[in-house]
């Protein structure tokens, strides 16, 4: 039995190009609506699939406004059992306060008798990409942490990580639990919920909590977009000489073998 | 990639289904030089068409829809785009029950072949389905599925090679310029296209394209939610894209389409969801396209259950994962029609515009034979741009209404029904007297008219049975035995009846005798002073309109036509104005909001307008269709003595603020003889069917001939008028259908319960054989109401020809009952004083 939580944040989709709010203080969601990030769907996939093969629960939790309910139900319908969520428009609200928030569910969980064996995060928000989260919470709960993980195994009271490293080779890392993970999209494919999943994920009552005090860590001053990335179309050819060019650059791809 | 030329003879904006088979067919009656455009990549540019469910249901209670419908699966089969799966619409009430028998009867009328089944029926052809909750189905074999996108590469294609046409995609238009209220030139990000006619055909987007050129496109796009189920095992083991017929839950307002491996669960039952044209994301900001928006999974939920429910062991298969969900956005009108037709504001702008994939196709061979012709093969009229009043293009009447329909996508619609929002707004100078005296308003393109009078009551206990009351529910609904006593009191004493809503405009100018004498078919070189009635046709032959003129002086024209259609009227004529200008200028000057009508029809109607004026109003000195100002008390009024209602009286017109004081003229005046108000109940129907009038959108339209309608006189005026040719050749030839007027011989269902008919039902054999005319359509009711004078039940429609003889016994179907009906008149004699006496 393995009890998991996976700390989710409700962010703009990010598939079509970033727009950004007025005031520059977040991504504008009009167009796009909101989502989980790619990497925190993977960390509630892995969390999943640790639960199917040990047992045990998956619990959600997210900080962010009342609209994170639909992020939080949308990862109910694909595993997890229970969720909190701290309400606040995270207006002034950086890294260290998050992971502060985050630490203290953690521990109110655990004064309730539901100690979280593993908390896992996405790597980074993919609205406001502190990279911060994950290690600020380690340090709170004074817990080991790894992150840029792709995929984790639990044995006998310890993790095993696994990530790419920057050289293109391979890290594992072996963990004493509780730990913290923070994981990086394409280690395992999210799967998409079922309409009975969906079902169930409405009927679970979530559990609402406040900030336990105002925020006091750095904040933002405003967001900024990166110069668009230049045009990468290169024509491979016109009509059936463009074949072969076309099979190597899906074999390079994967997508043919 | 073609280069956006300099020059077009049309540019056709958009490249959906819309755009595609305007191309094909503009192409195909001649057009060349044709240039589309689009902001996105082709074959699929993101709009609607690109994340349709593409499935068609055939049957419509629309005659106008159905046909557009009809022509377009008959395309897409000629392309080979076309899937049949059968279709289901499943009923889990009883209510739901008799609008499938009401489905029935509008798939017998347009010659769809359809059944209403038991649960085991689509038990056995859909075995994964819970029939549990199922009362019953309807039945068509012949719906299914087409593939939208193909089908408009290869009408791109036909036109390509015929060297008609130039594609230019990821074009984007920037700017529409207009001269002298003609279109000039499309500017786009590709360069500027000069040209005299531009199609907007570019759905959702197309309000803000027209607004560049200062037109209204009153559409609002809208949001129609769906999600993919799948992979689904039972779905997965047939081959192709669909094999299980398409069930519309018609009371859950969600379909079940079969794609493949997966299920797609469509839902019109979610709040409408409106979003503004200028709103919609661009191409590179989009998620998935511009109208696949973000799904809002909270909006679905309960569809989510009903769904499930009505198909677990599918939905509910091991690894059927929730693959896609969007907020699909697609186009919604105020009245839920097309909006097609050259716009009223600039001349050679036209649109093609809020139409469906069932009928893509279809409006693309319409709108090209409109342009090239004049007029199409199938009638548009409810689609026509130009019906819409200033007020019904404003964002506010769009989004009201739009939203007010959307939960009535797959509702139970009364033909009589009113709009609950968008009221009060055209209101009629003695409205306030009318809510004293009880009235109940119904809308007509914003003017709220009286139905019937509360007031009136009183009049049921005076007629008893003579009203004609209804014992069931449906077919009293929106109807009251009120407008059949009425009726009584009008046809023995007078009625007073407030026609405000009447559209009015005259044409003036030294040409004005020959633009309407060319304009209409009746003789308009008459002396000022007289009132003829009249059709207006297009040059096919069909009819345009019927209206009545006055000629109020040598160069001074009033035409008064129906509220409906008034805008379209007004258009006709101002588009044919222009002769060849040996005769001088005429012009089209609307005075709708400048006169309120009145009219005073009965026996006692002379005496009563006597009290009220010294003019000679004898029928000597003032004969039926002549008109001329008179003084009514202390108003001057312009009377016409003219008859709807087959009764001796006036219109009166009289300056929009004084309405109110004629209509309190008139009740003083007519209190002795018992005057009472009258609602359009009787103008609009029973005062009218009593006496044979035909009604334009009723028995009249495009598709319809003067001969047919019955209405031909003896002679052809010799002066030209558009369609003379093509009707002195049907003046030649033997009728394909006739127009009769039958009455009900027997309403009692097998229930014991009386029913009566309300109109669209199909005319059979007594034994429920299928009738067929000449033009192959199957007879159908075109107007149903009470004759309280005759204490008959009256329906008009047209028959074919050897069938069309008096007594000739037939049967209509109502509700999948028959009842015996017998043909009182074949041509347009009155089945009530046929020699016209009363209205001298």
């Amino acid at each position: 039995m393995v009890d998991i939580l996976v700390c989710v944040k409700r962010v703009p989709d990010s598939s079509g190009e970033v727009l950004l709010t007025p005031d520059a203080q977040a991504v504008d969601s009009r167009y796009v609506g909101c989502t989980l990030s790619d990497h925190e769907n993977c960390a509630v996939e892995l969390a999943t699939q640790l639960v199917e093969v040990h047992g045990g629960t998956v619990s959600l939790v997210s900080v962010g406004p009342p609209e994170s309910v639909e992020q939080l139900r949308s990862a109910l319908s694909v595993g997890a059992s229970a969720a909190t969520l701290v309400e606040t428009d995270l207006r002034d609200f950086g890294p260290a306060d998050i992971a502060h928030e985050i630490a203290e569910v953690v521990r109110a969980h655990a004064e309730q008798g539901r100690d979280h064996d593993l908390v896992l995060l996405g790597n980074d928000a993919a609205d406001t990409g502190d990279f911060q989260v994950p290690v600020r919470l380690a340090h709170a709960l004074g817990r080991p942490v790894v992150t840029g993980i792709k995929t984790v195994a639990i044995e006998e009271g310890r993790a095993t990580a696994h990530g790419d490293s920057p050289d293109g080779g391979r890290e594992t890392y072996d963990l004493p639990l509780p730990a913290v993970v923070a994981v990086s999209e394409g280690g395992v494919s999210p799967r998409y919920p079922t309409i009975k999943g969906r079902m169930g994920a409405k009927k679970v009552e979530i559990e609402m909590r406040t900030p336990t005090r105002a925020p006091r860590g750095s904040g933002r001053v405003r967001l900024t977009l990166p110069p668009p990335a230049p045009s990468t179309v290169q024509v491979l050819g016109e009509g059936p000489e463009a074949a072969p060019a076309v099979v190597d650059l899906f074999q390079s791809l994967g997508v043919l073998r | 990639m073609a280069d956006v030329p300099n020059h077009a003879r049309v540019v056709v904006i958009g490249a959906g289904i819309v755009g595609n088979s305007l191309v094909h067919h503009l192409a195909r009656l001649g057009w060349r030089d044709i240039v589309q455009i689009d902001k996105g990549a082709l074959p699929n540019p993101g709009g609607s068409t690109g994340h349709a469910s593409n499935f068609i249901f055939p049957v419509d209670h629309s005659r106008e829809i159905t046909d557009l419908t009809l022509d377009s699966v008959r395309q897409y089969k000629e392309m080979d785009v076309f899937t049949e799966s059968g279709g289901y619409e499943i009923a889990r009430t009883e209510e739901r029950m008799e609008e499938l028998r009401r489905r029935m009867s509008s798939a017998k009328a347009w010659g769809i072949e359809s059944e209403l089944v038991g649960p085991e029926h689509v038990k056995e052809k859909i075995p994964f389905i819970e029939t549990d909750e199922i009362l019953g189905a309807f039945w068509t074999p012949s719906v299914g599925v087409v593939d939208s996108l193909r089908a408009g590469t290869i009408m791109r294609e036909k036109a390509l090679e015929l060297g008609a046409l130039t594609v230019v995609p990821n074009v984007e238009v920037t700017d529409l310029v207009v001269t002298d209220g003609r279109i000039t030139a499309v500017e786009t990000s590709g360069g500027t296209i000069e040209t005299e006619t531009v199609v907007v055909a570019c759905g959702v987007w197309s309000p803000r394209i027209a607004k560049m050129a200062g037109a209204a496109i009153p559409l609002t796009p809208a949001v129609h939610q769906m999600i993919s189920v799948g992979p689904i095992p039972q779905l997965a083991e047939r081959p192709g894209e669909i094999s299980f017929p398409i069930v519309r839950d018609m009371d859950t307002f969600c379909y079940e389409r079969q794609h493949g491996a997966d299920m797609e669960v469509g839902s019109y039952a979610h709040r409408a969801i409106l979003h503004e044209p200028d709103d919609i994301p661009s191409i590179e900001q989009a998620r998935l396209s511009p109208t696949e928006m973000p799904f809002t999974q909270e909006d679905f939920d309960p569809q989510l259950e009903q769904a499930f429910d009505l198909m677990p062991e599918a939905l509910g298969a091991d690894g059927a994962e929730i693959r896609y969900a969007i907020n699909g956005l697609l186009s919604l009108t105020p009245d839920g029609a097309p909006i097609l037709g050259e716009t009223p504001e600039v001349k050679g702008l036209w649109s093609a515009a809020a139409v469906w994939i069932k009928e893509g196709p279809g409006v693309g061979r319409a709108v090209a034979e409109w342009m090239t012709h004049g007029s199409s093969e199938i009638d548009v009229h409810h689609s026509d741009i130009a019906r819409f009043y200033p007020h019904q293009r404003t964002r506010s009447h769009v989004k009201a209404r739009t939203s007010e329909a959307f939960i009535k996508t797959y509702g139970i619609v009364h033909p009589g029904e009113q709009w609950e929002g968008e009221r009060g707004k055209r209101l009629a100078p003695m409205h306030a007297q009318q809510q004293e005296q009880g009235a109940r308003f119904f809308e007509t393109v914003g003017w709220e008219r009286p139905h019937w009078y509360d007031g009136n009551e009183a009049l049921l206990g005076e007629y008893g049975d003579r009203v004609m009351p209804r014992e069931h529910e449906w077919d009293s609904r929106w109807w009251s035995p009120i407008i059949n006593a009425e009726h009584l009191a009008m046809r023995e004493r007078a009625g007073i009846v407030d026609l405000t809503a009447f559209a009015i405009f005259d044409v003036v100018g030294p040409g004005a005798k020959d633009a309407v004498q060319r304009i209409v078919v009746a003789q308009a070189d008459v002396a000022p002073g007289k009132v003829i009635y009249t059709p207006v046709l297009d040059e096919r032959g069909g009819f345009k309109s019927d209206l009545t003129v006055m000629r109020l002086a040598h160069d001074r024209y009033r035409v008064v036509t129906g509220g409906l259609h008034g805008m379209a009227d007004k258009k006709w004529f101002s588009d044919h104005l222009a002769g060849d200008g040996s005769t001088g200028a005429a012009a089209v000057v609307d005075l709708t909001s400048a006169y309120s009508t009145i009219g005073l029809w009965g026996p006692r109607a002379r005496d009563i307008l006597g009290r009220l004026t010294d003019d000679d109003i004898s029928d000597g000195g003032f004969g039926f269709l002549s008109c001329r100002d008179i003084e009514v008390g202390n108003l001057g009024v312009l009377a016409s003595r003219i008859s709807y209602v087959g009764e001796l009286g006036w219109e009166l017109y009289v300056p929009m603020e004084e309405g109110a004081r004629l209509w309190s003229l008139l009740h003083e005046a007519g209190e002795p003889d018992g005057a009472v108000p009258v609602g359009i109940g009787v103008y609009g129907t029973t005062g009218r069917i009593e006496k044979g009038y035909r009604a334009f959108g009723f028995e009249l339209d495009g598709e319809r001939t003067i001969v047919e309608a019955a209405m031909q006189r003896p002679k052809v005026k010799q002066a030209d008028f558009i369609g003379r040719e093509a009707y002195v050749k049907q003046r030649e030839e033997d009728p394909k259908t006739v127009l009769c007027t039958m009455t009900v011989d027997d309403h009692t269902s097998s229930s014991g319960v009386k029913r009566y008919m309300l109109g669209g039902e199909p005319i059979l054999t007594r034994d429920g054989g299928t009738l067929t005319d000449g033009h192959g359509h199957h007879p159908h009711v075109t107007s149903a109401g009470s004759a309280p004078s005759l204490g008959k039940h009256v329906l008009m429609a047209y028959l074919p020809p050897d069938q069309a003889s008096l007594g000739n016994r037939l049967a209509v179907s109502y509700m999948e009952e028959l009842y015996p009906v017998t043909i009182e008149s074949v041509d347009s004699t009155p089945l009530l004083d046929p020699e016209n006496a009363r209205i001298r």
